[in-house]
């Protein structure tokens, strides 16, 4: 376990998503801020290091809800993903498709969810130039994951498809529409 | 009600901010200066949630629609002053100072914050000329007519080494610390804080006051207005004491680290 400045420490987690339902289980408003990240999760709060370290975690995940997003696959990069995989449009459609996602965590943006379960065939690297402007609702990839770009923005995964989902409405009572142990599955239109 | 005559360079609508939504990807905002933020508002007899302006270097040129209680704080010798129309105040050995009202900036709240989000656009936009803002109701107790002084601007902050030291080699904590560091726009210039690995980090929560070391070898710290996760390791923290100090800092300043505090791990989880 690692400080992470003066009220908050860094755990290493085989689950980050487990272990960050332990801690908010464990400890609720006492702590802060619990951040799960890809191996990690950030706890902030007033909570003692030995107390954290006590809590047990459960090797069952909470259910999440899951959710479906309808997709046009429309992607300017869907040529370049398919020429890059060696796979067809179609098969990396098809692929993209079939999957059922895990939210891993979430960052970057509000309602930004890093997605993983992707095929391996569909692993590919960022572009190497980043797009000064990607739109609301675009599906995308890069490494290990896919994702929905929440709002419009700079960006460098390949896009795929685009979806008419909000993803953050900070009016609403669940201002995300995918968090953290959320299933998500992507519905060809 | 408060007309913006004049924004200045840029002014923000700031309070407390929007803390314990990380998990969310929503960064935690607020004000830069909190102690400034405290004190302005209760020199106009503000609960210590009301929202008040920061004004970056340039303050705005403001008029209210009857005399009101103004309280001036951060980047200046904090005042109180009754008035119809604020002139222009530059910041003066800070980078920001902070214009409180009685009754408290009355914007809409998001996510149940008032604070302007520079990063992801949450809250309302900076001023521009010609706004009108509202202001909240007058609070039950009196304004104190307190007398406050100003708190020198420290330019030694306290760090707590980690969460990831061990991604630098043996010597970069060290350099950390006995180097000086000059502010710039974007990051603190001086020497190279060493990467021991070539590998990429994996995206990890981030906290206020984070000193996060890109490959290029020199820190960056992040203040409110931060990303909730990121992949650059963090050899240090800044502590949150002293994190109303580095809301302070101008380009141009100089800048040291002392590693006060008690550094390193504990067994495993």
């Amino acid at each position: 376990m690692r400080r992470a400045g003066d009220r908050g420490w860094l755990l290493e987690a085989e689950s980050p998503l487990a272990t960050a339902a332990a801690l908010r289980a464990a400890f609720g408003d006492r702590l802060e801020e619990v951040v799960p990240g890809h191996e990690t999760v950030l706890v902030v709060g007033d909570v003692p290091a030995d107390e954290l370290l006590a809590v047990r975690v459960s090797a069952v995940l909470p259910e999440g809800r899951t959710i479906e997003v309808p997709v046009t696959y429309d992607g300017p990069d869907l040529a370049e993903v398919a020429e890059l995989t060696r796979l067809s449009v179609d098969e990396v459609v098809r692929l993209h498709a079939e999957a059922t996602y895990t939210a891993a965590f979430l960052g970057f943006a509000p309602g930004w969810a890093y997605l993983t379960g992707l095929d391996e065939r569909l692993v590919v690297p960022r572009r190497a130039q980043p797009r000064e402007r990607v739109p609301s609702g675009a599906v995308a990839i890069a490494g290990p994951y896919t994702g929905v770009y929440p709002r419009e923005s700079p960006g460098g995964w390949r896009l795929l498809g685009s979806a008419d989902v909000v993803l953050f409405d900070p009016g609403s009572e669940r201002p995300a529409l995918i968090e953290a142990g959320d299933r998500v599955r992507f519905v060809p239109l | 009600m408060i007309e913006v005559v004049d924004p200045g360079l840029l002014t923000t609508v700031q309070d407390r901010g929007r803390p314990g939504l990380a998990h969310l990807g929503v960064p935690p905002s607020g004000a830069a200066d909190s102690r400034a933020l405290a004190l302005g508002n209760a020199l106009v007899g503000n609960p210590p949630d009301a929202a008040v302006l920061e004004v970056t270097l340039v303050g705005p040129r403001l008029r209210f629609d009857l005399p009101t209680l103004v309280a001036l704080t951060g980047a200046c010798e904090p005042q109180v002053l009754e008035t119809r129309e604020l002139e222009p105040v530059a910041c003066d050995g800070g980078a920001r100072l902070y214009v409180a009202v009685r009754g408290g900036v009355e914007v809409a709240p998001v996510l149940g914050s008032r604070s302007t989000d520079l990063l992801t656009g949450l809250g309302p936009p900076p001023l521009r000329a010609g706004d009108v803002l509202a202001v909240g109701p007058e609070p039950m107790r009196p304004a104190p007519r307190a007398e406050a002084t100003r708190a020198p601007v420290e330019r030694v902050l306290r760090v707590i080494p980690g969460p990831r030291e061990d991604w630098f080699t043996p010597g970069a904590l060290g350099l950390l610390c006995e180097a000086e560091w000059r502010v710039t726009p974007t990051r603190f210039d001086g020497p190279e804080l060493v990467w021991a690995r070539s590998d990429e980090l994996r995206s990890e929560g981030l906290v206020t006051g984070a000193l996060q070391v890109p490959s290029a070898g020199r820190p960056i710290l992040l203040l409110n207005d931060h990303p909730t996760t990121g992949g650059y390791p963090v050899i240090a923290v800044v502590h949150s004491d002293d994190l109303p100090h580095a809301g302070q800092l101008r380009p141009g300043d100089t800048v040291r680290f002392t590693a006060g505090c008690r550094s390193g791990r504990t067994g495993q989880p």
